[in-house]
């Protein structure tokens, strides 16, 4: 079972061994409105913890990604280009942004599990 | 994640609330500060969803928040001369429920705001023209108008007055189906009427590009309307973020974003709101200017631009030619639902500014190819 955590910019990362599935919470997306964009980085680039790891796009504005962990892009979801309304329908699934290759498994204890992260999220 | 803007809302006063206020919290909306009123940006339903229904159908807007006002003087000319002397459109010659949209003018020919002039078609009210304009405008347009106005002509404030918006191929049917009357209507004409037993004024005109109507009543009447047109299947509540997709994919104005102080009407490619008569004679603030301009030319112009690829281009974007000099800026851009693709305006040098232009824009850093298109980026549908 694979094990979800969160940061507080509401950037979630699935973890599957040394390998991280990075988009953005069902909360973030529900306060974007519709996605219409995603830029993503190139399979390959470092990324470091807190820095930018893409961009989306709403219809009113745009707003950066953070990695929520250091790593190198291993995987893009390609299939956002055509369908970034994907991340509105599916942001735990298939709305998905990038696999990132963790490069320090001790990043993620600064993050929220489920549970940290639902009761940050009332308090906003 | 992070938002690329905030809005700042410490220290400001409470935001002013408009008649209708109550009804969009009811409806789910999400309320943001706009031009010192809370304002509803997007229903449940969201942007792209409102936008294409009101393309498709009919999408209700409430607009309470822009100043409506009355100058009243002694008989049309005398009026009509009086705001002649602040906007450079033709108002002496506008016939009786005709409807013009114009730009107030600083002395160097900057436009101070943007607005519609209504000549009433009552003929117990000549002399009175019914002005609409922007709402985080009005209370400076307010004084600067005051104060030119000779003293047989009075600026009346319609502070107690809402106002709706009926846009999209739908509106013609939803809003006859309680107020016949509007089905005659052209475009850009103006009547009084009762609409769902209620007295309204009604002018066929909007700021989607789309056919429709804007609805004026007493603000202890407008819920009504609202409220009965709701009851229309073809009508749904639509906010703020589709009315300024809407107004960018039929390439209108923004005030304070496409045109400002620094730009004039004919930098703005305005110059068909100017009628022939006005550019002959001038007689408005910035005349000269605008008469040179139109004589010789401008030197930066207000154009379309439409992205090749997915990203959009916003506000404060650079815009460069394919070798590299930085020509203009982008003042509106986004996403166009109907377009289904991004699109944008700007000004940029005149040498670059014919459509077809290849041009890129500069978002995040890196240039993205664009063409200079011409605008509206989508066809309107007004009921000429």
């Amino acid at each position: 079972m694979a094990e979800t955590r969160y940061s507080k910019d509401h950037e979630y990362i699935r973890i599957e061994g040394d390998v991280g599935t990075v988009g953005i919470s069902d909360y973030a997306q529900s306060q974007l409105g519709d996605v219409v964009f995603v830029e993503l980085p190139s399979v390959g680039k470092a990324l470091s913890k807190g820095g930018e790891a893409a961009v989306v796009e709403s219809v009113k504005a745009a707003s950066e990604v953070y990695a929520p962990v250091s790593g190198e892009v291993v995987e893009v979801n390609a299939e956002l280009e055509g369908a970034p309304g994907t991340v509105n329908e599916d942001p735990a699934g298939k709305g998905w942004f990038l696999k990132i290759r963790i490069k320090d498994a001790a990043e993620l204890d600064g993050l929220m599990n489920e549970a940290e992260y639902q009761n940050y999220v009332k308090t906003l | 994640m992070a938002a690329e803007a905030t809005i700042d809302t410490a220290g400001a006063p409470a935001p002013l609330k408009t008649p209708l206020h109550a009804r969009h919290v009811a409806l789910g909306a999400r309320m943001v500060p706009f031009a010192g009123y809370d304002m509803p940006v997007q229903y449940p339903a969201g942007i792209l969803t409102e936008h294409n229904w009101t393309r498709e159908k009919a999408g209700l807007f409430d607009v309470s928040h822009m100043g409506q006002a009355f100058l009243v003087g002694p008989d049309h000319e005398t009026t009509a001369k009086a705001l002649e002397a602040l906007i450079p459109a033709d108002i002496v010659n506008l016939a009786p429920g005709k409807q013009r949209y114009s730009q107030l003018l600083n002395e160097e020919g900057g436009i101070l705001d943007d607005l519609m002039v209504t000549r009433s078609a009552d003929p117990d009210e000549d002399g009175a023209l019914y002005l609409v304009v922007n709402a985080a405008c009005k209370d400076a347009d307010y004084v600067h108008i005051e104060a030119r106005l000779p003293s047989n002509v009075k600026l009346i404030r319609a502070e107690h007055r809402g106002l709706i918006a009926l846009q999209g191929p739908g509106a013609e049917a939803a809003l006859a189906a309680i107020a016949p009357e509007a089905a005659e209507m052209g475009f850009m004409t103006s009547r009084t009427m009762k609409v769902a037993g209620i007295k309204a004024n009604v002018s066929r005109s909007g700021y989607t590009g789309e056919d429709g109507y804007e609805i004026s009543a007493a603000a202890s009447k407008i819920g009504e309307i609202w409220d009965t047109l709701l009851l229309d299947a073809r009508v749904k509540p639509i906010g703020l973020g589709a009315r300024d997709s809407l107004r960018l994919e039929a390439g209108l104005c923004l005030y304070g974003h496409d045109i400002d102080t620094t730009t004039s009407p004919i930098e703005a490619a305005l110059n068909w709101s100017i009628q022939k008569r006005r550019r002959e004679e001038g007689g408005f603030p910035g005349a000269a200017r605008i008469q040179r301009e139109l004589a010789e030319g401008v030197s930066r112009i207000r154009v379309g631009l439409l992205p090749e690829g997915r990203a959009p281009a916003r506000e404060g974007t650079e815009i460069a030619t394919p070798e590299g000099e930085v020509i203009g800026t982008v003042t509106s851009g986004g996403f166009g639902p109907t377009l289904n693709g991004p699109c944008a305006m700007g000004y940029v040098a005149k040498a670059h500014s014919a459509p077809g232009t290849r041009l890129d824009l500069i978002v995040r850093g890196k240039p993205l190819p664009a063409v200079v298109a011409p605008m509206p980026f989508v066809p309107n549908g007004y009921k000429r």
